[in-house]
């Protein structure tokens, strides 16, 4: 990787050597416009190292066949493969059972899965439904048709200027109302905010909830224990975590788990059919019907021993320190306004706007020099009503990002200002 | 690339957009938003003693140098014209006075008003809406 042999612009004491760590990631190797490739838009979805994509190769070359149905030896290492990522999952955000770890399409289908088998046995009206100001449309829209399925109160949890939660006005917020669903991420996807969701869990048990975390954005930068933040569904996906597309998982409790409806119905999720009546089957193939994405799924477990060796708190601490040196970067511009808590409290995004410059024409400028960023609302309408935009531009780091990659942003920036300011 | 797509006559339209404005009591009017970015365009059209011909056009709203640009340009462009002739007009004649390559993403900025202006006069003349036109599907056109 000769491109980046300047020395490294951050002191960092953490332990993770983002230099060495990028070159197993092959898409480093390829050009844009003729230009290194700077990806700042790991928020969106991540690359993939050759861990990953090897395993996925593997496994297709030498131990492929559909799951749970053969008596052949071929099927037994499929399914070998498939639980084994499912036990991976489970180790991943410390859960207590692996049969409470459920594969999905992705996080969006995990809360939805529990947003209808739950939300619409367990919600009507007097109820209230709880999302954040901060939410994804992910565990934002499921939640407000559920709600207006069943008749039940949607309300939103506001932020502050620094885009954290509103935990105080937690009360006022639920008033008379009977709250059944707190539903939060754990770290905001526009923003990077961290948030307390321990804090957030222990006040909706209070009042009788369950406490839903979307972790889409959490589990890739930080140490998710679902024990410790004593949630009770936890959303999360391969594709920002290293891992393929197309496969999620979804962490329930098991006794709330057993007694919700199935989601998706069809083949392996039963346990007979008959004319009058099928029955379902045991967690989690109740959740899991038709052929699910087997070979991501163990792809996806490659990604999380890969994230897990290089470690969550390496990964996490080193977010923190090239957030301190965007956003000190980004001050050094002026004319920059960015949003979202200090830098000790959010994970690697930065959302900023370029005074009087649309998103859309920094980062098409940005582009041209080789460096992705996303601009946009990234899926959070409520949100940049709340900042007052119609959309940011964001950078997402991860464990692959260089500080360099930040100065040929910054440096981006100013080539923007030339041309259109 | 980046400098043919921002090239000095986009440049121009966008920093001194023509037609910039509001039509109090317009004949015509529409609002559209790209859901994909946020932006919004409102088109007011007010027509000559004929009812036909488009005496005075404006446009207001938020969006990209690519959607402000281009709409300032369709302003110059149908200004005189009818409002037959300008529901017929295809999207290609537009984009060639752009004259800049346009990635399918930054074809529906390029589009926004020119979208918005047909749905203007569709509403008041009930001239007919393009029925399939790519890039304007995701248009909401208010």
């Amino acid at each position: 990787m000769p491109r980046y042999d300047s020395p490294v612009a951050v002191t960092a004491r953490s332990t993770l050597d983002a230099q060495r760590l990028r070159a197993d990631f092959p898409i480093f190797e390829e050009k844009i416009h003729g230009k290194p490739l700077a990806y700042l838009d790991s928020a969106a979805s991540s690359q993939k190292p050759r861990q990953v994509l090897d395993a996925l190769r593997e496994f297709y070359e030498t131990s492929y066949a559909n799951v749970h149905r053969g008596v052949y030896t071929l099927s037994e290492r499929a399914t070998a493969g498939y639980e084994g990522a499912r036990e991976k999952a489970r180790a991943f955000v410390n859960a207590p059972s692996a049969r409470e770890v459920i594969f999905t399409r992705s996080a969006t289908e995990s809360i939805n899965l529990v947003a209808y088998a739950w939300g619409l046995d367990n919600l009507g009206p007097g109820d209230v439904v709880l999302v954040t100001e901060l939410e994804h449309h992910s565990n934002f829209v499921p939640w407000q048709y559920i709600a207006k399925r069943t008749g039940a109160d949607f309300r939103m949890l506001p932020i502050d200027d620094s885009g954290e939660l509103r935990l105080d006005e937690l009360d006022e917020l639920a008033g008379a109302g009977m709250v059944k669903v707190v539903a939060t991420n754990l770290v905001s996807n526009s923003l990077g905010t961290v948030n307390q969701v321990e804090r957030l869990a222990a006040w909706a048990h209070d009042h009788g909830a369950i406490m839903v975390v979307d972790a889409a954005q959490g589990a890739p930068h930080h140490r998710v224990d679902v024990q410790a933040l004593q949630c009770d569904f936890l959303a999360f996906s391969s594709h920002k975590l290293c891992g393929p597309s197309g496969v999620g998982a979804l962490w329930g409790r098991a006794e709330l788990l057993e007694e919700m409806a199935p989601f998706n119905l069809g083949g392996h999720m039963i346990r007979s059919v008959r004319l009058e009546e099928t029955t379902w089957g045991d967690l989690p193939y109740k959740f899991e019907a038709g052929t699910m994405p087997i070979a991501e799924a163990v792809g996806f477990g490659a990604a999380m021993d890969y994230v897990g060796e290089v470690g969550l708190e390496a990964i996490a601490q080193y977010e923190s320190e090239l957030v301190a040196y965007a956003l000190d970067r980004l001050d050094e511009v002026g004319g920059i306004t960015t949003y979202g808590p200090p830098p000790e409290r959010r994970a690697g995004i930065v959302s900023f706007n370029v005074e009087g410059i649309h998103p859309h024409d920094v980062a098409q400028v940005l582009d041209s020099e080789g460096v992705a960023i996303r601009a946009g609302h990234h899926c959070c309408q409520p949100l940049m009503a709340r900042l007052g935009v119609a959309a940011t531009n964001r950078a997402s780091f991860y464990l692959y990002t260089l500080p360099e990659e930040i100065d040929r942003l910054v440096e981006g920036l100013y080539k923007t200002r030339k041309i259109l300011g | 690339m980046v400098d043919d797509l921002y090239r000095e006559v986009i440049l121009d339209h966008y920093k001194n957009p023509r037609g910039h404005g509001v039509i109090e009591d317009a004949d015509a009017q529409a609002e559209g938003l790209n859901p994909l970015c946020g932006d919004e365009v409102t088109i007011y059209v007010q027509f000559e003693d004929d009812g036909e011909t488009i005496d005075e056009v404006k446009f207001s709203g938020r969006g990209c140098a690519i959607s402000q640009a281009s709409t300032s340009m369709l302003m110059e462009m149908v200004k005189g014209r009818k409002a037959g002739e300008i529901a017929g007009l295809p999207k290609e004649a537009l984009l060639e006075e752009i004259g800049i390559p346009l990635t399918p993403i930054r074809l529906k900025c390029a589009l926004l008003g020119l979208g918005v202006l047909k749905v203007a006069l569709h509403r008041a003349k009930g001239t007919p809406l393009p029925d399939e036109w790519a890039g304007l599907d995701e248009l909401e056109l208010k």
